[in-house]
């Protein structure tokens, strides 16, 4: 399975990411720049380089776990790859999902957001599909819960 | 005597019921109560006596009308499709169990009920919190014939047909037992930890004697466990009948279980470091949970048994496994030991790492010390995880974990080279597809004895 055969992700779920972090960032470097305005000084200045510099790690590390989610829609399974540091490809078969969910945080809701988790009958089964357009999350999971259907298998 | 056959119009449980029920509870009320009767030493003595006697008849007396009226409002009947059982006084209770989704009739024998001739029938039934119907108690001669009336029901038989016959498969000895568990780590560690405390006591009798104070309360916790294994376990034996395994095993409290063929989820081979001298193995099943989203419960997992072999020869164990799963070979073929790069990331345990697979099964050998081997029919298989950490990418390795609806151990194969990990993904992935699709789980063929 070749990384090309995968769909990725919504771009606008990167969007989100990014507010995120920039929520997080911006106060921070602000903190910094006060502290360096009212006590100016070598040391003080490096603290907005490294507000800076955590900022851009944090960047790079988001947007690689952001480009390394991806899944395919296979004629009997579903595949979901993920993870920068930690890779990880899950293999769970249509006919062995017992249920899914669809859930959209607080974040995803203003992005119109939502993620895609399958369930199996094994409780390590941990196959999830964050950042779906709210649209595609449902139209991916009735479809499938009617395969799923199809194929069922008893235990 | 029963003048209608067991079962069929309203019935009450056995009168000696609410003795059996709160026999504990006067054992364990009087557990609490007789050392604290035993230690009062003030001169108003009498009084103080008083109290504890004062509150433990109230809560044996407490104890017993409850029991009695739990008894006298609780009747049960078989009942066209269904097993039904009412019991409660203030909230009526009304459980409806349908005869054909039961998946195991267990009978259990508690030490007080044994001794009064009575014994318990355990209904589990499938399905997600499915409701487990217990009849406690019934006289120990009914018990077998309710057993083979909820059976014979429950596969869609007349209700008078026989339980089915079982072929025994495998007697376990009780001094091979004795030996097998007394060689285990639990065990032999706090053996060791008070030789070691005794020498100590020897040599610096002031700090040793006080140590050896606190290793007596390791060696009395591994006592214990020690028995309440071989008490679990004592006289065991394994039989095997159409609709599954049947297991009798236990000294103070008989049981008598069955675990159906297709709710077997794994089987793993375990020795203990010691066993190898004997070559002996212990053969233990998973099965699967009841998993209803969300509620977590597992009521019916938690009633069947674990153990199919505490203890036996390596012949008798792999005989055994091929009634379970037939045309399962444990033996290793070359290329199933990982690279010996792995010694790199896994160096405790690379010496049993190994997995393969055929064409019905996948195993998984793991252990540091004791070796274990999981076998994992491919018809089973609910999820195919594949890793790869970045100590394991510098050495080219991944893991490839098989997930199964068993709650007890997963099978994993630990640190390949990666693709052969990724080769062993793929394949695995389209042979659980053909297995799931010709999903056989157990032998047809009745069993013959082990020549």
């Amino acid at each position: 399975m070749d990384r090309a055969s995968l769909r990725s992700l919504s771009p606008r779920f990167w969007i989100a990411r990014q507010v995120v972090i920039a929520a997080v960032i911006v106060p921070l470097l602000a903190a910094a720049v006060v502290v360096a305005l009212l006590a100016p000084a070598l040391y003080t200045s490096l603290l907005i380089v490294a507000a800076v510099a955590l900022g851009g790690l944090i960047w790079l590390v988001e947007r690689g776990r952001y480009r390394a989610w991806g899944y395919a829609e296979r004629e009997d399974d579903l595949i979901v790859h993920r993870g920068l540091l930690f890779r990880r490809t899950s293999v769970v078969p249509y006919g062995r999902m017992q249920f899914i969910d669809v859930t959209a945080g607080p974040v995803d809701r203003i992005f119109g957001l939502a993620s895609v988790q399958l369930h199996t009958a094994a409780a390590a089964t941990d196959a999830r599909i964050p950042g779906l357009l709210r649209r595609d999350a449902e139209q991916l999971r009735d479809r499938l819960a009617s395969v799923g259907e199809a194929r069922a298998t008893g235990l | 005597m029963i003048a209608s056959p067991p079962g069929t119009e309203w019935r009450r449980l056995h009168p000696l019921t609410p003795l059996v029920r709160f026999g504990r509870l006067i054992l364990a009320v009087a557990l609490i109560t007789v050392p604290y009767l035993g230690s009062t030493r003030s001169p108003r003595g009498r009084f103080e006596l008083l109290y504890p006697v004062v509150i433990w008849a109230g809560l044996i007396g407490l104890g017993s009308v409850s029991a009695i009226v739990s008894w006298a409002v609780t009747r049960w009947r078989i009942d066209g499709g269904d097993l039904r059982i009412e019991t409660g006084f203030i909230r009526k209770q009304s459980i409806r169990i349908p005869l054909a989704r039961i998946q195991a009739v267990d009978i259990v024998a508690p030490l007080i009920a044994r001794v009064l001739g009575l014994a318990e029938v355990r209904v589990v039934s499938a399905g997600r919190g499915g409701e487990h119907g217990r009849l406690a108690y019934l006289t120990a001669q009914e018990a077998p014939q309710v057993r083979a009336r909820l059976l014979a029901l429950a596969h869609g038989l007349a209700a008078e047909t026989p339980e089915p016959p079982a072929v025994p498969l495998l007697h376990v000895d009780n001094g091979r037992l004795v030996a097998g568990l007394s060689m285990r780590a639990q065990v032999l560690v706090p053996l060791t930890v008070m030789l070691v405390a005794i020498i100590g006591a020897a040599v610096a009798p002031g700090p040793g004697v006080a140590a050896l104070g606190s290793v007596l309360t390791i060696v009395f916790a591994a006592a214990v466990a020690l028995v309440r294994a071989f008490n679990e376990d004592f006289d065991f034996s394994i039989s095997e009948a159409g609709d599954g395994l049947r297991l009798d095993r236990g000294l103070l409290q008989r049981r008598h279980e069955t675990i159906p063929f297709g709710r077997i989820q794994a089987v793993r081979l375990v020795q203990p470091v010691l066993w190898r001298v004997f070559g002996w193995w212990r053969l233990e099943v998973d099965v699967a949970r009841q998993h209803g989203p969300r509620d977590g419960s597992d009521q019916g997992g938690a009633h069947l048994a674990r153990t199919l072999v505490p203890v036996a020869p390596r012949a008798q164990a792999l005989w055994v496994l091929a009634r379970v799963f037939p045309d399962a070979g444990v033996a290793p073929p070359a290329g199933a030991e990982p690279p010996t790069r792995a010694l790199a990331k896994a160096p405790l345990s690379y010496h049993y790492l190994a997995a393969w697979y055929g064409n019905r099964y996948v195993y998984a050998r793991t252990g540091r010390v004791q070796q274990a081997i999981v076998v994992v029919p491919l018809g089973k298989i609910q999820s195919l995880r594949l890793r790869e950490g970045p100590v394991q990418r510098r050495l080219r390795l991944a893991t490839l974990d098989i997930d199964t609806a068993g709650r007890r151990w997963e099978a994993s194969a630990r640190c390949r080279d990666v693709a052969d990990a990724e080769r062993m993904l793929w394949e695995l992935t389209e042979r659980a597809r053909i297995a799931r699709r010709t999903s056989v789980t157990h032998a047809a063929v009745p069993a013959t004895a082990p020549a």
